[in-house]
């Protein structure tokens, strides 16, 4: 086990792998190495991509790569498919779109299936990028599932996040709604060689003019909308630096601060909240029959299920 | 915990045939089996399988090939695994590989070899049964 974390400190990539794995896992020797890899975390950039299926998330992020490596600057990968909420098995297949890193030790590329978490995430994204953060990678991106209009949990556990949407999807109304547009640091118009990107561009600039209060426009981080174009490699400069941009106005306002104690909330909150989903389960499976007289109580509106789960909460302290 | 978790598979398509068909079998029915199927797509060299097989730490390397060069291209996939110490994975092959062949491949470290016309849950079954219980240390 210290070999293992040392391994990952000094750069080794077969221990780094293998650790990424026993943390995807969740394993206790994976918590162990994170022990000591911990006090070496905090230095790398973790950028989150999002954005619906097939928007190109992976084509920008093999981009954003490249700009990095030109700069020699040393970039992870977490790219998140989703597990069949059938089989569980998954396809992991944003790798596909990043192959030319292959001889570079400077890029780690790491795929991830969701295993049924929810919220574009898989559970231990956040321990696997400490992992990188510790290997001294400078820039860690992460790839969330393709995603609709309401997962926003990426936000919460990276320092940028980038929103993907895709032209020629909607018109000007879908900009307007709640949920995944508000999370955006950064707005992406991807595909931008075809027509409607223009358009949708517009909508999405013209989005935050529509507030009651002018002075609003004036405060804070101004969300830029950025279109980009892998064909003719447009605007991933002017991505690259709408996030080098957003990461001085984040530790230049102080915002930072908040943003790394929202971050460190929520991976201790969503570890919690997990380990008492794996005592329901044990319950579940080791106590069969008390919860089966819990709930032939609530079947037969002797109890109510509210104090059903009253009395498990109890039992599971 | 790790006895539970899913068998992680690579799906290669090595040198320079254009025939994913197989490939994109193969994958489906490994998710299918409830497996993590990494998959790289064609045109993959021996050391962009290597480093596939190091990055996602993979317990299964199975490599699909219907050019015909599987003697010129696994000798170099073998090795370049052995070069970023991968050869504790599991490697198969499948595709159009004459019998006369097989012998020298699984010199070569090769575990099994799928001919054509192979069912899926034989290769399935096979990953089931072989894929190694790998030990947590390094």
């Amino acid at each position: 086990m210290p070999g293992l974390s040392a391994g990952v400190l000094e750069g080794d990539p077969r221990a780094l792998a293998r650790v990424l794995t026993l943390l995807e896992n969740g394993d206790d020797l994976g918590l162990q190495v994170m022990d000591r890899l911990f006090p070496h975390t905090g230095n790398a950039w973790i950028t989150g991509i999002t954005g619906p299926p097939g928007g190109g998330k992976s084509t920008l992020v093999n981009e954003l790569i490249r700009h990095y490596r030109s700069q020699r600057l040393r970039v992870a990968v977490i790219a998140i498919d989703p597990s069949s909420p059938i089989t569980g098995g998954a396809t992991l297949g944003d790798r596909i779109r990043m192959t030319e890193w292959h001889d570079d030790a400077g890029v780690f590329i790491r795929s991830m299936a969701s295993r049924r978490f929810g919220g574009g995430l898989a559970q231990n994204t956040l321990a696997v990028a400490h992992a990188f953060d510790a290997a001294g990678f400078d820039h860690i991106l992460i790839e969330t599932v393709g995603t609709g209009q309401d997962e926003v949990a990426i936000a919460s556990l990276a320092l940028t996040t980038v929103l993907v949407q895709v032209p020629g999807t909607g018109d000007g109304v879908q900009t307007l709604k709640a949920g995944s547009l508000e999370i955006g640091d950064i707005l992406v118009v991807t595909k931008a060689d075809r027509p409607e990107a223009n358009e949708l561009a517009r909508d999405l600039r013209r989005l935050k003019t529509l507030v009651f209060d002018p002075h609003e426009l004036a405060e804070g981080w101004q969300q830029p909308v950025v279109k980009t174009s892998a064909l003719s490699g447009e605007g991933i400069t002017e991505l690259a630096t709408a996030i080098a941009n957003h990461r001085a106005w984040l530790q230049e306002s102080g915002e930072i601060e908040t943003r790394r104690i929202a971050i460190a909330s929520t991976e201790i909150s969503s570890r919690v909240e997990s380990a008492l989903r794996a005592r329901m389960l044990d319950f579940r499976d080791n106590r069969n029959g008390d919860l089966h007289r819990l709930v032939e109580d609530v079947v037969s509106r002797r109890l109510a299920a509210h104090r059903a789960a009253e009395r498990i909460l109890h039992e599971l302290r | 915990m790790s006895n539970q978790r899913p068998i992680r598979v690579l799906v290669a398509k090595p040198g320079l045939d254009g025939h994913d068909r197989g490939a994109k079998v193969l994958v489906r029915a490994f998710r299918d089996a409830g497996f993590e199927v990494i998959y790289t797509g064609l045109f993959q060299t021996p050391e962009m399988i290597a480093t596939a097989a190091l990055q996602e730490d993979v317990d299964v390397v199975g490599l699909s090939i219907l050019s015909g060069a599987h003697m010129s291209l696994f000798p170099p996939i073998m090795q370049a695994l052995k070069a970023v110490g991968r050869d504790d994975a599991l490697v198969i092959a499948g595709g159009t590989i004459p019998e006369e062949d097989i012998p020298a491949i699984l010199a070569l470290g090769v575990a099994q070899v799928f001919g054509p016309g192979t069912p899926l849950q034989v290769a399935t079954a096979y990953i089931r049964d072989h894929a190694p219980q790998r030990d947590d240390t390094v």
